[in-house]
C-alpha cells in the first residue's frame, strides 16, 4: 500500500517535505496505525505518538487524506491511495507527525475543567437522577485528541484567544452537570468576543470527531444559556 | 558530564490513576511534587478500563466489605495478603464517594445513587450468589475516572512533566532513594531530579505478551527501574489472562458484558461455563473462565476456521441495554471484530491483561525488601502503587474492578503516608557523585552503536517467546525452554542499534529503552513460573495440577542480580477480623 508522509526533523531539515513509502501489509493489518508501524519498522526515525491502539487515549490524531482522525481506529480499507498523512494542522510541528499541543491544553485548562461546588459534599455520593446524568453523555467521552480544534478555522486564526471546540465541549460538560455550582462564573469566563463567539458554526469539528461527539451542539447550548440569563 | 538538576520533595513516576490519586493527596497537603509521564496523563492506560470500580456500597442489594474481602481472598487463591485486602475493602466506599465528589460521571439508579453492575467473582454472603458491586460509568469507567482525577489535579495546580521518561533511581550508600534520572522526549535532554522520595506508578507490563489488552506504553519501566536499583520483584509468575479479548486484535471486551447478562458459547452453541462453574457460571473468576475456554478450544469445540476462539453472545440483552450500558463495547466490536453485538456474537479468546506481581510494598505503598530477619523492611523514600506494585491484594488472580479500586486506595494511602514521612525527613540527602554514570553509559551505548540488533525484531521475538512459553497452561519443560530463549533475547536487547540518533522526540530511542525494561520483566516471569511447581490462580501447570499450600503458600521474590529467587510468607492475618483459611476454590 502506498503512503505519502510529512517529514520534518528540526535538527536536519531546513523545511518539511513529503516522503513516499510503499509497504507490504499483512492480513492482520486492519487499521492505519498497523500500517504506520510497518513503515516505522523500516524507518525508525518516523515520529508519531501512539498508545492505546483502540481509540480511547487520543494520542494518534493526525491529518489523514485531508481529514483529521485517529490512526488506530481508521480502517485501511476505507482509505484512498496514496494515503497522505500530515500532522494536525494549525499547531507547531515538533517533528514529523508530532505537534506541540501546549496551546490546545492551555485552552482546555482555561475553562476550569473540574467540578466546582460550594456546598459541602454529603457523607455518601451526591445524588443525581439518571435523566440529569444523561445530559453528560456526548460530552464526558472526549479523549482530547484535538482533531476538532485543529480542523476549526477560527482556532487556526486565534489559538490563543478562541477556546476552540474541544475546550468548549468540556466547558459545557460542567455547565450541564447538575452537581456543579459555578454555571454563572463559567458563563462569565466565556462572555468575550473571542473565547466563545469566534465560533461561526462551520461544523468542521463535529464532522471530524472520531468519537462521534458534537462540539457545535454544545457550543450552541452555551450560547443559549447566555441568552437566557440576559433576559 | 554535568547534568542539569532540579529539586523536589516528591517525584511521582506515572500519571495514570494511581499516580494522579497520590499526586492529589500530596499537592493538596502542600508539598512540592512533580509528576512524570511518558504521555499526557489522560492518555495513560487507566483510560482504557471499562467495567467498574469495586466497592460494597450496597446500592443495588445488601453488601458488606467483609464479603468483598472474602471474595478478594478467594479470588487471589489465598496468595493475597489479608491485612492489605482488609485495608482496601474497608476503604473502598470512602474512595469511591470521594471520586464522585471530585466530579466522576457515574451512571445512576432511579434514586440518584451510583449504579453498580455484577462482575466476576463478586458475591453476596461469602459466595452464595452474584452481587452488583462494580461502580460504573457506562463501559468507560477508566476514562471517566482518569479524566476526573486529572481535572482535580489541574485544580490543585500539580506540576506535570509530560512526555518525560524516567530512566533510573538514584540511591545513596545507605540505600535511601535520593533522586531520579529522566529524559525529556521533546529535547532529548537528560536531567537529574534530586528528591526526598519517589513514588513509582508506572502501570503494567502486559506488552511482554504477544496478545495483550495493554497499550504500547505498558512496558514495565517501573519494574526495570526497581530491578536495576536492586529491588526484587514479587510474584511475577502471575499474569491474568482476561477471558474476552477480541480474537486477533487483543482489544478488551469488559467482563461487564457478562455482568449485564452476556454468555460464552462454544462451537456447539453450548453455554459451557455451566459445566465448569455451576453457581457463578460465566461470572466465575477470570482464571477459571480463561482455563475453561482454553480447554474447550483444546478439545476441538472452538469456533471459526481455525477453531481457535469462542463466542460472546449479548444480543439477547436488547439494543437498548447495549446502547445505554455498553456503548463502547459496541464501538469496539464494530471496529475490531466487524460484528454488531446487537445482532451477532463477538469472537473472543483469553488475552494477557494484568500483572498481579510487581514491586513489593506494604499497604502504605512503601517499597519493602527482605533485610536480615525482616522479610519486609521499607526502603527509605521509595513507594510504589498501582499495577506496577505488589501489595499484595490480588495474589495469584485479581478480581475485576479491584484494580481501579487499588489505584484509588493505595494512591491515597501512599500520598498520606509520604506526606507524614516528609515531615519527619525534611532534609534532602546528598546525591552520590557517580549518580548518573550507569544510566549515561546505557544512553551512550545507544548513541554510539551503528550496527546491532533491530529493536522491533527483538521485541517481537520476546513477545512470541513469552506467549508460547508462559501462556494459560504451562509445564516445567515449556518454561525452562522459555528461560533459555529469553536469556538469548535479553543478550540481544543489550546489543540493539537504532538508526535515528537525533535528540528531538526520538521515539526509536524510547522504544529501545523500553525494550530493556520489558526483557527484565519477561525473565522474572519465566524464572518465577518455572520454580513454582504448583497450580494457583493464574499459574496453571499441567505437570503440577494442584495447589500446594504446604510448599507454596508464599510469595516469590526475583532479584535481577544473578536472576535469583527467594520467598517470603503470605500474610494470613487481617487487621481486625479473623483470618480466612485457605480452602478449595469452587465457583
Ligand atoms: C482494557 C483494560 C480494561 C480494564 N478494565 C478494568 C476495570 O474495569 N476495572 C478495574 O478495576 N481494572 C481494569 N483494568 C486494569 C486497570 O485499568 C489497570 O490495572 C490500571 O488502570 C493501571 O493503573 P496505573 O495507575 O497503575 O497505571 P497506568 O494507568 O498504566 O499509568 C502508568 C503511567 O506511568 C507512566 N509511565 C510509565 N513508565 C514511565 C516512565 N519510564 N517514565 C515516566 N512515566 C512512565 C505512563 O506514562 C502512565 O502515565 C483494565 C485494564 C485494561 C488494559
Ligand atoms: S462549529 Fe465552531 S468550533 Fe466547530 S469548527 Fe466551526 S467554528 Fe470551529
Ligand atoms: S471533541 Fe472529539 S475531536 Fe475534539 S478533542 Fe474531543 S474527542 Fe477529539
Ligand atoms: S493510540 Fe490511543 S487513540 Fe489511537
Amino acid at each position: 500500500m502506498k503512503f505519502s508522509i510529512y517529514r520534518f526533523n528540526p535538527e536536519k531539515d531546513e523545511k518539511p517535505y513529503m516522503q513516499d513509502f510503499d509497504v507490504t501489509l499483512q492480513p492482520t493489518d486492519r487499521m492505519l496505525l498497523d500500517a504506520i508501524l510497518r513503515i516505522k519498522a523500516m524507518d525508525d526515525s518516523l515520529g508519531l505518538r501512539k498508545s492505546c491502539r483502540e481509540g480511547v487515549c487520543g494520542s494518534d490524531g493526525m491529518n489523514i487524506n485531508g481529514k483529521n482522525g485517529l490512526a488506530c481506529i481508521t480502517a485501511l480499507k476505507d482509505l484512498k491511495e496514496p494515503v497522505v498523512l500530515r500532522p494536525l494542522p494549525g499547531l507547531p510541528v515538533i517533528r514529523d507527525l508530532i505537534v506541540d499541543m501546549s496551546q490546545f491544553f492551555k485552552q482546555y485548562h482555561s475553562v476550569k475543567p473540574y467540578l466546582i461546588t460550594e456546598t459541602p459534599p454529603p457523607q455518601k455520593e451526591r445524588l443525581q437522577s439518571p435523566e440529569d446524568r444523561e445530559e453528560l453523555n456526548g460530552l464526558y467521552e472526549c479523549v482530547l485528541c484535538a482533531c476538532c480544534s485543529t480542523s476549526c478555522p477560527s482556532f487556526w486564526w486565534n489559538p490563543d484567544k478562541f477556546v476552540g471546540p474541544a475546550g468548549l465541549l468540556q466547558a459545557y460538560r460542567f455547565i450541564a452537570d447538575t452537581r456543579d455550582e459555578a454555571t454563572s462564573e463559567r458563563l462569565d469566563n466565556l462572555e468575550d468576543p473571542y473565547r466563545l463567539f469566534r465560533c461561526h458554526t462551520i461544523m468542521n469539528c463535529a464532522d471530524v470527531c472520531p468519537k462521534g461527539l458534537n462540539p457545535t451542539e454544545a457550543i450552541g447550548k452555551i450560547k443559549e444559556q447566555m441568552v437566557k440569563r440576559m433576559v | 558530564m554535568a547534568l542539569p538538576k532540579q529539586t523536589f520533595d516528591a517525584v511521582i513516576v506515572g500519571g495514570g490513576g494511581s499516580g494522579l490519586r497520590a499526586a492529589l493527596q500530596l499537592s493538596e497537603a502542600g508539598h512540592h511534587v512533580a509528576v512524570f509521564s511518558k504521555v499526557f496523563p489522560t492518555r495513560s492506560h487507566t483510560v482504557a478500563a471499562q467495567g467498574g470500580i469495586g466497592a460494597s456500597l450496597g446500592n443495588m442489594q445488601e453488601d458488606h466489605w467483609l464479603w468483598h474481602m472474602y471474595d478478594t481472598i478467594k479470588g487471589s487463591d489465598y496468595l493475597g495478603d489479608q491485612d492489605a485486602i482488609e485495608f482496601m475493602c474497608r476503604k473502598a466506599a470512602e474512595v469511591v464517594y470521594e471520586l464522585e465528589h471530585f466530579g466522576m460521571p457515574f451512571d445512576r439508579n432511579a434514586d440518584g445513587t451510583i449504579y453498580q453492575r455484577p462482575f466476576g467473582g463478586h458475591s453476596q454472603n461469602f459466595g452464595e450468589r452474584p452481587v452488583q458491586r462494580a461502580c460504573a460509568a457506562a463501559d468507560r469507567t477508566g476514562h471517566a475516572m482518569l479524566h476526573t482525577l486529572y481535572q482535580r489535579n489541574v485544580r490543585a495546580r500539580c506540576q506535570f512533566f509530560v512526555e518525560w521518561m524516567a530512566l533510573d533511581l538514584i540511591r545513596d550508600h545507605e540505600g535511601a532513594v535520593v533522586g531520579l534520572i529522566a529524559l525529556e522526549m521533546e529535547t532529548g535532554q537528560v536531567v537529574i531530579f534530586q528528591t526526598k522520595s519517589v513514588i513509582l506508578a508506572t502501570g503494567g507490563a502486559g506488552r511482554i505478551f504477544q496478545s495483550s489488552t495493554n497499550a504500547f506504553i505498558n512496558t514495565g519501566d517501573g519494574l526495570g527501574i526497581a530491578a536495576r536499583a536492586g529491588i526484587p520483584l514479587e510474584d511475577m509468575e502471575f499474569w491474568q489472562f482476561h477471558p474476552t479479548g477480541v480474537a486477533g486484535a487483543g482489544v478488551l471486551i469488559t467482563e461487564g458484558v457478562r455482568g449485564e447478562g452476556g454468555i460464552l458459547l462454544n462451537a456447539q452453541g453450548e453455554r459451557f461455563m455451566e459445566r465448569y462453574a455451576p453457581t457463578m457460571k460465566d461470572l466465575a473468576s477470570r482464571d477459571v473462565v480463561s482455563r475453561a475456554m482454553d480447554q474447550e478450544i483444546k478439545e476441538g469445540r472452538g469456533v471459526g476456521h481455525e477453531k481457535d476462539h469462542v463466542l460472546l453472545k449479548l444480543d439477547h440483552l436488547g439494543a437498548e441495554v447495549i446502547q445505554k450500558r455498553l456503548p463502547g463495547i459496541r464501538e469496539i466490536a464494530l471496529k475490531f471484530a466487524n460484528v454488531d453485538p446487537i445482532r451477532e456474537p463477538i469472537p473472543v479468546v483469553p488475552t494477557c491483561h494484568y500483572q498481579m506481581g510487581g514491586i513489593p510494598t506494604n499497604y502504605y505503598g512503601q517499597v519493602v525488601v527482605p533485610r536480615g530477619d525482616n522479610p519486609a523492611e521499607p526502603v527509605p523514600g521509595l513507594y510504589a502503587i498501582g499495577e506496577c506494585a505488589c501489595v499484595s491484594v490480588h495474589g495469584a488472580n485479581r478480581l475485576g474492578t479491584n484494580s481501579l479500586l487499588d489505584l484509588l486506595v493505595f494512591g491515597k494511602s501512599a500520598g498520606d503516608h509520604l506526606s507524614q514521612w516528609l515531615k519527619g525527613n525534611p532534609q534532602q540527602r546528598d546525591l552520590p557523585k557517580d549518580a548518573a554514570d550507569r544510566t549515561l553509559a546505557r544512553l551512550d551505548r545507544l548513541n554510539q552503536a551503528t550496527t546491532g540488533e533491530n529493536v522491533a525484531e527483538v521485541g517481537l521475538d520476546m513477545r512470541r517467546a513469552v506467549q508460547q512459553h508462559a501462556g494459560v497452561f504451562r509445564t516445567g519443560q515449556l518454561l525452562s525452554e522459555g528461560i533459555d530463549k529469553i536469556r538469548v533475547i535479553a543478550e540481544r536487547a543489550r546489543h540493539t542499534a537504532i538508526q535515528d540518533k537525533s535528540q528531538v522526540f526520538n521515539t526509536a530511542r524510547i522504544e529501545a529503552l523500553e525494550l530493556e525494561n520489558l526483557v527484565i520483566v519477561a525473565e522474572a516471569t519465566l524464572v518465577s513460573a518455572e520454580a513454582r511447581t504448583e497450580s494457583r490462580g493464574a499459574q496453571a501447570r499441567d505437570d503440577f495440577k494442584e495447589r500446594d499450600d504446604r510448599n507454596w503458600l508464599k510469595h516469590s521474590l526475583w532479584s535481577m542480580e544473578g536472576s535469583r529467587l527467594h520467598y517470603k510468607p503470605v500474610n494470613l492475618q487481617p487487621l481486625t477480623v479473623e483470618s480466612f483459611e485457605p480452602k478449595v476454590r469452587v465457583y
